[in-house]
C-alpha cells in the first residue's frame, strides 16, 4: 500500500526507465529523507515560566487580599475576600505574564485564567450546594426511625430519635407513579406520532408542546388547584398532585423523545420497509427497540424533574404528617413538599429533619441520574456487547431456520423431479458457503424425518449479526418498550 | 398494442403531455398505464394513525385546557381590572385593587440580576468545556452539567436560605456603601437614611438573583456549550494557521458562529429565571412596592405571589392569580419562543432535519 503512495514518477522511472511523465497523476507522500525534522512541539504543557506565574500571582492575590482583610481596611466576609483575592490574582497575573509575553498572549492567558475560573466557580458552587446539604442532613440520616417512621407522632419539639419521613417517600412514590403511568403511554406514542405519522397536525402538535415547556410550574399547580380542587373533588389529594406533575412532565418528555427518535437512523427504517414490513411492525421491531436506551434516559430524566417539582405538589397535594397510601382520599406529602414544610419551622430538630429530607431527595435525583447515564450512554443503535451477541445469537438461529426451510423445499423438490434441480441462488462472494450447503444437503435428503438434528452450515454474513430479525429474539421483543 | 388503435388512456395522454420525456423516453404511446403512489394503509397501520392522532390530539387537548382554562378564568379578574392590572401596585383583589406593576418588577429584578450572574458563568464554562479542555475531562464536565440541572429547586431554597444569606451580606453591605452612587445599589428607608444593619439586606432581590443564577446556569451552559462545538473546524485551524492565540481563535471563530447559542441559551435561562418558585418562595420578604434598590429587603414575583396566596384566596381572588399566572406564562412563552427559534437558525442546515 505505502509504495503506492510514493511519487509514482520515481518507479516508474527507475524500474522501468519509461518516461515519468506518462505516469498517472495521483497523491504521494512527498520524500521525508533530509529534511531537517525538530523536536516535537508540545502543545498542552506549560512551561516551568507559566507555572511560576500562575502559582505567585495566586498566592499574592491571596496574600494581598488577606492583608486588605485582616488590617488595612474594616472589610469582612469570606465572600468579599474571594472577590478581592480574584481580583489582585487576574491583576498581577496579568503583570507577570507581560513581562515575558506580547499583547496577544497575555490578553490569551487572562482570558484562559477567567475561562477556568468561572468552570471551577460553577462547579464549587454547585458541587458546593449538594454537600452543604448532605452535612447538614447527617445529622438527621443515621436515625433509623427517620427512614421507617412518621411525623405523626413526632412534634417540632421532639428529638430526632423520633418521627421520620416514610410517609412523604411513599407519597412521593406513588404520586410519581400515577404521573408516569400517565406520562410515559401519551409521551412516547405523541413522540412515536410526531415523527412516524407526521402531517400539519403533527406540526401543530409539536409546537403546543414546546409552547408548554415554557408553562411555570406554579401555573400547571394554579391550573390544577382551580380546575380539579376548586371545582371537582373539593379536596387536595395525591391524585391532583400526580396530575400537576404529568402536566409539568408531558411536554418534557415528548420533547426528549422526539429528539431521540429522530435520531434513528432513517436507512433502518428504510431496510424494514424494503422487507415488506408495515409501519407498525417497523415502529415495533425496529424504531423502539433502537431508540430504547434514548427513550428510557428520556423518561428517567423526566422523572428526576417530577420528583424535585415543589410548588405544583405546593398547592395540589396538601401536608400532612400521616402516611395516606390512597391517592384520591387526603393529603399526601411528598419529599420536596416535605423539605419546604420542615424548614419553615425556626425549631432546629424540624430544620435537621429538612435537611435531611433535602438529602434523601438529592441521592435519589443522583441515582435516577446515573441510572440514566449508564442505561443511554450510548447512542440509538448502539449496543453493548450482551446485546450484541444476543443479536448475533438471534442472527444465527434465523439463518439456520432459513437453511432448513431451504433444505425442505429442496427436499419437495426432489421429490416431485427426479433431477437435481434446486441450487440455492447466492452471491459469488458466498461460494464457498453454497457448496458446503450442497455438500450437506444429500444428508438431509437421507434423514427426512429429523431435518432440525442437521442444519445445514449457515452463510456468516457480518452484516446480519448487526441487524437481528427481532421476531426472532423474544427477549428483546418483550423489552422493547 | 391494440387498445391504442381504441381508446387513449389518462396516463398515455398525460404522458404526451409532459414537458420531460425522461419517464418513458420517447414512446409515450407504448405505456401501459402507471402504477399509482398513493398506498392503501394496512389495517395495523390505519391502526396506528388513529392511535397517533388520538394521542397527539390528548396532549393538545390538556395542552389548550390547561391555556385556555387559565385565560377564562383570568378574564373575569381583567375584567374587573382592566388597563390599571398593569400599573397598579399593590394586590388585594377583596378590594379590587390589583395589578402587577410591583410584582412584574420584582420578578424582572429577580431575573436580570440572576442574569448579570449567570451569563458569564454559562459562557466561560460552555467555552472552557468546548475550547480547553482536554476531551476526556470534556465528557465528564457535559455530564456533571446536565447532573446539576436536575437539582430539585428546594434545595437551591435551602442553600439560599441557610447558608448564602449570612455569607452575603458584608458584601452587599460593602456595595451599599462604596457603590451608594449608583442609585440602584443604595439601601435607604423612606426618608432617604442610608441604611446599615444587616436586617436592611435579607430577602433582597440580589441574594434571591444568586440563588436563580446558579439553577439556570446549567441549561445556559448545555445550549451554548453545543452552539460553540458547532463552530467548523476549518474555520478554527485557518485562525491558528494565520498565527491567532487561542483567544484569538475564540473570539474570532467560536463566539461569531455560537452567537445564536449564547443568545438562546440566555434566554431559555431567563425563561425559567422568571417562572422559577420555590427557591425564590423560600427567600425574599415579600413587598408589593416597586423597589428599585435590588441589594435592600422586599421584592416579589408572580410565582412566589401565586405560592403565597393561592390558600387564603376567594373565588375572585384565585381568578386575579390565574391573571398574574397567565401574564407570566405569556412573557416566558414568548422568551421561549423566541430563544428556540434563534437557537434553530443558528444551526447550520445541515444539521436539523
Amino acid at each position: 500500500m505505502s509504495d503506492l503512495l510514493t511519487r509514482p514518477s520515481d518507479v516508474a522511472a527507475d524500474d522501468e526507465g519509461r518516461d515519468p511523465v506518462v505516469a498517472p497523476a495521483r497523491t504521494f507522500i512527498p520524500d521525508a529523507t533530509g529534511v531537517e525534522i525538530g523536536e516535537r512541539r508540545r502543545i498542552r504543557q506549560s512551561t516551568i515560566d507559566d507555572k511560576f506565574n500562575l502559582l505567585g500571582s495566586l498566592l499574592a492575590g491571596g496574600a494581598i487580599a488577606s492583608l486588605l482583610f485582616g488590617w488595612f481596611t474594616p472589610m469582612t466576609g469570606a465572600i468579599g475576600w474571594g472577590v478581592v483575592a480574584f481580583l489582585a490574582f487576574i491583576g498581577l497575573y496579568a503583570l507577570l505574564v507581560s513581562l515575558r509575553a506580547d499583547r496577544q498572549q497575555v490578553r490569551d492567558r487572562v482570558m484562559t485564567t477567567l475561562l477556568y475560573s468561572a468552570g471551577i466557580t460553577l462547579f464549587a458552587v454547585l458541587v458546593f450546594i449538594a454537600v452543604y446539604t448532605l452535612a447538614r442532613g447527617s445529622e438527621a440520616l443515621p436515625h433509623l426511625n427517620f427512614f421507617t417512621q412518621t411525623m405523626e407522632l413526632a412534634g417540632p419539639l421532639d428529638p430526632l430519635s423520633m418521627g421520620g419521613i416514610i410517609h412523604a417517600i411513599v407519597g412521593t412514590l406513588i404520586q410519581i407513579s400515577i404521573a408516569l403511568a400517565i406520562t410515559v403511554p401519551l409521551g412516547v406514542t405523541t413522540a412515536v406520532f410526531l415523527n412516524e405519522v407526521g402531517g400539519p397536525f403533527a406540526r401543530f402538535v409539536r409546537t403546543i408542546a414546546d409552547a408548554m415547556t415554557a408553562l411555570p410550574s406554579i401555573v400547571a399547580g394554579l391550573f390544577v388547584y382551580a380546575a380539579i380542587i376548586t371545582l371537582i373533588t373539593h379536596q387536595r389529594s395525591g391524585f391532583a398532585a400526580s396530575l400537576a406533575i404529568t402536566v409539568m412532565m408531558l411536554p418534557i418528555v415528548i420533547r426528549a423523545s422526539d429528539v431521540v427518535l429522530r435520531l434513528v437512523a432513517g436507512n433502518l427504517r428504510e431496510a424494514s420497509y424494503a422487507l415488506g414490513a408495515s409501519r407498525v411492525r417497523t415502529i415495533w421491531h425496529v424504531v423502539l427497540p433502537t431508540a430504547k436506551s434514548g427513550l428510557v434516559t428520556a423518561v428517567i430524566l423526566g422523572t428526576a424533574r417530577g420528583i424535585g417539582e415543589t410548588s405544583p405538589v405546593l398547592l395540589t397535594s396538601g401536608v400532612t404528617a400521616v402516611m395516606n397510601t390512597n391517592p384520591f382520599e387526603g393529603p399526601m406529602i411528598s419529599l420536596p413538599l416535605q423539605v419546604f414544610d420542615f424548614v419553615r419551622s425556626p425549631e432546629p430538630n424540624m430544620i435537621a429533619r429538612g435537611f435531611g429530607t433535602a438529602a434523601v431527595l438529592i441521592v435519589l435525583v443522583l441515582a435516577l441520574f446515573f441510572v440514566a447515564r449508564i442505561i443511554g450512554g450510548r447512542g440509538p443503535g448502539v449496543l453493548t456487547d450482551r446485546q450484541r451477541r444476543a443479536a448475533a445469537a438471534a442472527s444465527v438461529r434465523d439463518t439456520q431456520r432459513m437453511a432448513h426451510q431451504m433444505a425442505d423445499r429442496e427436499i419437495e423438490q426432489r421429490a416431485s423431479s427426479p433431477v437435481y434441480t434446486f441450487v440455492p441462488e447466492m452471491a459469488d462472494d458466498t461460494e464457498d458457503a453454497a457448496t458446503h450447503e450442497r455438500a450437506h444437503a444429500p444428508r438431509t435428503f437421507v434423514n427426512p424425518n429429523f431435518p432440525a438434528a442437521t442444519p445445514a452450515a449457515a452463510p456468516q454474513n457480518p452484516e446480519l449479526d448487526s441487524e437481528p430479525n427481532p421476531e426472532q429474539n423474544p427477549e428483546q421483543k418483550e423489552s422493547s418498550l | 398494442m391494440k387498445r391504442d388503435d381504441d381508446f387513449v388512456t389518462i396516463e398515455e395522454v398525460l404522458l404526451a403531455d409532459a414537458r420531460t420525456d425522461v419517464l418513458v423516453a420517447g414512446t409515450p404511446s407504448k405505456a401501459s398505464g402507471r402504477r399509482s403512489l398513493a398506498t392503501a394503509l394496512s389495517g395495523p397501520d390505519q391502526a396506528l394513525r388513529i392511535v397517533g392522532y388520538s394521542a397527539g390530539a390528548t396532549t393538545v387537548g390538556i395542552m389548550l385546557l390547561v391555556g385556555l382554562f387559565l385565560a377564562v378564568r383570568a378574564g373575569d379578574a381583567l375584567r374587573v381590572a382592566g388597563p390599571s392590572f398593569l400599573v397598579e401596585q399593590a394586590w388585594s383583589p377583596e378590594t379590587q385593587k390589583f395589578g402587577m406593576a410591583a410584582i412584574l418588577f420584582g420578578t424582572f429584578s429577580i431575573a436580570l440580576v440572576a442574569m448579570v450572574i449567570s451569563v458569564p458563568l454559562a459562557l466561560g464554562t460552555a467555552l472552557l468545556i468546548s475550547e480547553i479542555v482536554p476531551p476526556k475531562v470534556r465528557q465528564f464536565l457535559v455530564t456533571m452539567v446536565d447532573l446539576m440541572a436536575a437539582v430539585p429547586s428546594v434545595v437551591f431554597g435551602l442553600w439560599g436560605a441557610f447558608f448564602l444569606q449570612a455569607a452575603i451580606i458584608p458584601v452587599s453591605q460593602w456595595i451599599s456603601t462604596y457603590l451608594a452612587f449608583i442609585p440602584i445599589f443604595r439601601v435607604d428607608d423612606a426618608s432617604g437614611t442610608t441604611l446599615t444593619e444587616p436586617a436592611a439586606f435579607t430577602g433582597s432581590a440580589f441574594i434571591a438573583g444568586i440563588v436563580v443564577a446558579f439553577m439556570v446556569v446549567p441549561t445556559q451552559t448545555s445550549v451554548m456549550r453545543e452552539a460553540f462545538s458547532q463552530a467548523p473546524p476549518g474555520e478554527r485551524e485557518g485562525a491558528f494557521a494565520l498565527g491567532s492565540t487561542r483567544w484569538g481563535m475564540i473570539k474570532a471563530v467560536v463566539l461569531p458562529f455560537g452567537r445564536g447559542g449564547m443568545i438562546g441559551g440566555t434566554m431559555l435561562g431567563l425563561g425559567r429565571a422568571l417562572g422559577e418558585t420555590i427557591a425564590v418562595y423560600m427567600i425574599i420578604s415579600p413587598v408589593f412596592t416597586i423597589n428599585w434598590e435590588v441589594l435592600k429587603t422586599g421584592t416579589n414575583s408572580v410565582s412566589a405571589l401565586i405560592a403565597l396566596r393561592y390558600g387564603e384566596s376567594s373565588e375572585f381572588g384565585l381568578s386575579a392569580l390565574m391573571a398574574a399566572g397567565l401574564v407570566l406564562f405569556l412573557i416566558t412563552l414568548v422568551i421561549n419562543f423566541t430563544a428556540s427559534s434563534i437557537v434553530a437558525r443558528s444551526r447550520s442546515g445541515a444539521e436539523t432535519s
